[in-house]
């Protein structure tokens, strides 16, 4: 039976998701397909295959038969792991045995950090432009998202001005991603330390999605859960999807107190049971070498960083540079277009697909998204695509 | 390694103009660099990368072993570096193991290398054994593999 023919007396989907719109993203992923030799940069992982290594650790842990459940936690090996490269890496300490959850990429990772936390009605601040799932997922544990605008001017950076007119007797979690999708923004540690003053001083949960943590150009990435007082109210959020390349794995963690990770181990253990275990064998090996393996991946991204800005820029947009993540950020707004307006021209007129800036909340409209984890080629051909293009716009 | 050399080393065709941009140098600078790269011999030359197994040309290339007692001045080098002369050599390693230098040598077929062997290699004085291995297929050469894989198709666009 179609169930397109279904009468129903009622709708039958849930209230509280009626509300959520559709991604832009996949909006935009339908017009972009339905077209031939588009170059993209509106891509949200790595052009890198996984390293060679760990693709082969997987398909040893496969031969040897690595083909059941793992325990709810995680494997206890790989849990080990993290918590030595959390240490070493940003030097949080965290207890593999009762801190340390391996998810289903950071995606579960944030839906079991915002459902553990919510009470209905419970407000969470998050900047703005930000990653798509923050705001519906948000919805779907019964809480109300409260967005924060970010400003070109201010790097993109959360500031304390727009953060505090936000602020309400029902705030109680912050939300944050530095450096950041889509802008590219990072945190220095002036803003880390009043951001943990604020949060104290309001009593906020903190989660931190870090997920782009080492891919930073010049600039040292600093965690917010290492500032002092601050892991006791904070769900650190990382994975192997972008630094490792490896989005296909889903494979995340959440390091956190031992009552939060035994509240979203609650959820955890029903909803998923565990993250696949051939996903954990291939994290552990990537968690063998990670400085050789990331380190050529952003020598390489930090070239191309260099290469997108100076085109940008001498086509005359107004740009951040972007310290962190592989996106690009660039003001279109000038040209008299919307964002959505300028994507489609861009990918109509000269097949170059970028992202339209307001698919990231409402303060990202008059920009695009640029994607520079893209081959190199690719993008010398996408920037004199776009130049010609936006030469057309302004004569 | 400097970043203007490991652009090169991938792709030596690069533009300065684009290499300036990745680099965050002037146009220039990157010409100037270059230059000085190659007066003091870092950079020894521009080649392209050929997968010679798709040409239908008559070449057969060896990969040679050989033992030498190295001289009481000079231990390999001199010996090594008679070798390197002869046009047939591509490559000369000084190697550790079993043997000492390892030869890459082409020639147009089976005999013209084995003539280089014996009347060539073999009376070099110092040299005392060599072993002939006959390449058979490229698979991977200088970093580049030789069998165009099929890449497996990404979305185009993604969160
Ligand atoms: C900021 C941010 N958080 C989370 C994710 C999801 O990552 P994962 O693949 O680990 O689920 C992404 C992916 O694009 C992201 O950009």
């Amino acid at each position: 039976m179609n169930t397109n023919d279904l009468k129903l007396r009622r709708d039958v989907v849930a209230e509280h998701l009626r509300g959520v719109p559709r991604s832009g993203i996949r909006d935009f992923f339908e017009i972009v397909n339905s077209m031939p030799n588009v170059i993209s940069l509106g891509i949200g992982e790595p052009d890198f295959d996984t390293p060679w290594h760990v693709r082969e650790a997987s398909v040893f842990a496969l031969e040897k038969g690595a083909t059941g459940y793992t325990s709810n936690m995680g494997l206890p090996g790989l849990r080990r792991e993290i918590a030595r490269y959390v240490e070493r890496t940003f030097g949080l300490l965290y207890d593999s045995e009762k801190e340390v959850l391996i998810t289903v990429g950071v995606s579960e990772g944030l839906d079991l950090a915002v459902r553990a936390l919510i009470n209905p009605g419970d407000e969470v601040l998050y900047h703005e432009p930000c990653y798509v799932s923050y705001g519906p997922l948000v919805v779907f544990a019964h809480g109300r998202p409260v967005p924060v605008g970010t400003r070109l001017e201010d790097g993109f950076r959360i500031t304390r001005e727009l953060l505090e007119k936000q602020i309400t007797s029902k705030s109680r979690i912050l939300l944050l991603n530095y450096p950041n999708n889509p802008t590219g923004a990072t945190l220095d540690m002036e803003d880390i330390r009043w951001i943990s003053e604020f949060a104290k001083s309001n009593d906020l949960m903190v989660i931190t999605d870090e997920i782009y943590a080492e891919l930073t150009y010049g600039k040292k990435h600093v965690s917010i859960a290492s500032m002092p007082d601050m892991k006791e109210r904070t769900i650190f959020l990382h994975g192997f999807s972008k630094a490792w390349a490896m989005t296909g794995f889903r494979i995340g963690y959440a390091c956190a107190p031992p009552e939060l990770i035994e509240a979203m181990m609650k959820i955890h253990q029903y909803s998923m049971l565990c993250a696949p275990i051939l996903s954990q064998e291939a994290a552990v090996e990537a968690l063998k070498n990670p400085e050789r393996d990331i380190g050529e991946m952003r020598s390489e991204y930090e070239k191309h960083r260099n290469f997108i800005l100076r085109s940008l820029r001498d086509m005359g947009l107004k740009c951040n540079e972007p310290h962190g993540a592989f996106y690009i950020f660039p003001y279109v707004g000038d040209t008299g277009l919307s964002s959505k307006e300028f994507a489609i021209r861009l990918l109509e007129e000269e097949k170059v697909a970028v992202v339209p800036g307001s698919a990231f909340g409402s303060s990202g409209e008059g920009f695009v998204r640029c994607s520079y984890a893209t081959s190199l080629v690719e993008l010398k051909e996408a920037m004199s695509r776009m130049a010609k293009f936006i030469k057309r716009l302004r004569s | 390694m400097d970043e203007l050399l490991k652009i090169l080393k991938n792709n030596a065709l690069e533009t300065p103009a684009n290499i300036a941009k990745m680099l965050n140098l002037s146009e220039d600078e990157v010409r100037k660099r270059i230059t000085e790269y190659e007066e003091q011999g870092i950079i020894r030359g521009y080649q392209a990368i050929v997968n010679e197994d798709q040409l239908k040309i008559d070449k057969v290339t060896a990969v040679i072993e050989v033992k030498v007692s190295p001289e009481r001045e000079g231990g390999f080098n001199h010996v090594a570096s008679r070798i390197s002369r002869f046009k047939e050599v591509q490559s000369v390693y000084l190697v550790s193991g079993d043997f000492d230098l390892l030869l890459f040598v082409v020639g147009s077929d089976l005999k013209e290398v084995a003539f280089f062997v014996s009347g060539k290699l073999a009376t070099i004085d110092g040299v005392h054994a060599t072993a002939t291995h006959f390449m058979l297929k490229t698979y991977k050469h200088h970093g580049v593999m030789m069998e165009t894989q099929d890449e497996y198709e990404r979305l185009k666009i993604t969160p």
